[in-house]
């Protein structure tokens, strides 16, 4: 026993055991790192697909996203695609950490609570790059208890939604958490963001006590602060610091069509 | 000790001597992860799995441990195995860790997994140890699935994700229970677990501390002519 509790027997005792441990879980970490690479771009995927409302339970997640998506990346503030950013490896999350690829918002300017919003984002367009069938953007702000992320997508007019679903929130469970509710969420489809070409001041908004027109969306029950948060921060992504010079575009072109 | 036999080591912490139920060890995060059945589940194997290696590896080298860093020892195991265990469950089950979040990682402070290493491996051969670990582990997921059943019932009026009381929200005719979406309604749920099994288990009441003496000075007396 006496052995045991040696300073060179307890030395040798802690340091063999780090060793061990750590070869463990650095290996555990390495051999299984690219499966969890495939699972974090796979679940984007599947939310993006899931927001077209074009995936069907069953389908291939990364045959159907190879077929129908094609990323890009647009400068918020010009509206116009970056062509120095790679859509495959550009992170908007890490930009909006970055300050040289992001900036500050305050006040009024940051009614989706983010604190800082990055300058260029990644849009997923389906169908024909050129002329998309469906823009997916991704969104986020702060709702009751934290951030929401999620997606949005809009038809080719860049006015009217297809959906919008959230794909991390930590909103109460059974009042805000309804927002990934199927019922509540098929109320999106068809509504519309702008009003009379404004691309300055977005007009969809959640409301109390049913949609009247297609510029409503009828809100949570229970959950008023949730509410606020999604209808903040839509109009925040939807105007002229979010999507809208970009989305101002797909007005303008189908203006000149007709 | 070592004439423990082997159903005796699983079963007993299932029913008899529970880790949630009598030691109410763990509460933390039978709180947190059972609102749904499917949940309850992985964090349930996810436990059994660390308290049984935990108990295996400790029940190795126990004759080399040097007491004076025991602690630590047991600590370093069971957090590397947490980290493994968290490591497979993003890769293999990736819709699940999320929704467990660090409460895997916060298996590392689960107070039945130390409890186990200490009380029970330290002093016993590792076969034994692996399957004490299994039983700890097993009687802490029997917990976990059962208020996971009241809760996801009650609450979202399902039981693993298929629909039996349609609620609502759904267009079915069953008003949720707010509640029990919430961790604290698992207090609720885990007392009257306590309360039911106590009932049937009475062996398992705690003795009354202190009792308040209706007379003092009779008491005395009768003491004395004792």
């Amino acid at each position: 026993m006496a052995s045991n509790n040696s300073i060179k027997k307890t030395l040798i005792v802690a340091f063999s055991l780090c060793v061990v441990c750590s070869v463990v879980v650095s290996s555990a970490a390495v051999v299984l790192k690219p499966k969890q690479l495939e699972n974090q771009a796979l679940d984007r995927k599947s939310n993006i697909l899931q927001v077209t409302e074009l995936y069907q339970p069953g389908d291939d997640v990364d045959e159907k996203y190879a077929e129908l998506i094609t990323p890009k990346v647009v400068n918020l503030k010009t509206g116009e695609y970056s062509h120095d950013l790679d859509p495959a490896s550009y992170d908007q999350f890490d930009a909006a950490q970055d300050p040289a690829t992001s900036r500050t918002l305050s006040g009024d300017n940051d009614i989706a609570g983010i604190g800082r919003q990055e300058n260029f984002s990644t849009v997923y367009l389906v169908g024909d790059p050129e002329d998309p069938d469906q823009i997916v953007m991704p969104i986020r702000g702060q709702g009751l208890w934290g951030l929401m992320e999620g997606f949005l997508s809009v038809r080719g007019d860049g006015n009217t939604i297809v959906g919008l679903s959230y794909y991390d929130q930590s909103e109460t469970p059974g009042l805000g958490g309804e927002v990934e509710n199927p019922r509540w969420k098929a109320q999106w489809d068809g509504k519309k963001i702008y009003q009379d070409g404004d691309y300055s001041d977005p007009e969809i908004a959640l409301v109390k006590g049913g949609a009247s027109n297609d510029y409503e969306v009828d809100a949570l029950s229970g959950a008023t602060l949730t509410s606020r948060g999604v209808t903040n921060m839509l109009r925040f992504w939807m105007g002229e610091q979010g999507y809208a010079p970009y989305l101002a575009r797909f007005h303008d072109d189908s203006q000149g069509g007709a | 000790m070592a004439t423990d036999s082997v159903k005796d080591v699983v079963l007993s912490p299932v029913f008899k001597n529970n880790p949630i139920a009598l030691q109410v060890l763990g509460i933390c995060s039978a709180l947190a992860v059972t609102n749904q059945m499917s949940v309850s589940l992985v964090m349930g194997l996810a436990v059994i799995a660390v308290t049984a290696f935990s108990n295996l590896f400790v029940s190795l080298i126990r004759s080399h441990i040097p007491s004076s860093i025991r602690i630590i020892v047991q600590m370093t195991i069971i957090a590397s195995l947490v980290i493994v265990v968290d490591q497979v469950l993003r890769a293999f089950a990736y819709e699940m860790s999320k929704q467990l979040s660090v409460f895997v990682g916060l298996i590392i402070t689960n107070c039945i997994v130390m409890g186990r290493a200490e009380a029970y491996a330290m002093q016993n051969g590792p076969v034994m140890s692996f399957l004490d670990g299994v039983g700890n582990g097993l009687g802490y997921a029997v917990i976990l699935l059962v208020v996971g059943f009241v809760r996801e019932l009650f609450g979202s009026g399902s039981v693993f994700g298929l629909t039996v009381l349609p609620t609502v929200q759904n267009g079915g005719w069953y008003v949720p229970n707010g509640l029990m979406l919430l961790p604290p309604s698992a207090f609720f749920v885990i007392g009257l677990l306590i309360w039911v099994l106590r009932w049937f288990n009475p062996d398992q009441v705690e003795k009354t501390e202190y009792r308040i003496v209706a007379n003092s000075k009779a008491k005395i007396k009768e003491t004395a002519n004792v």
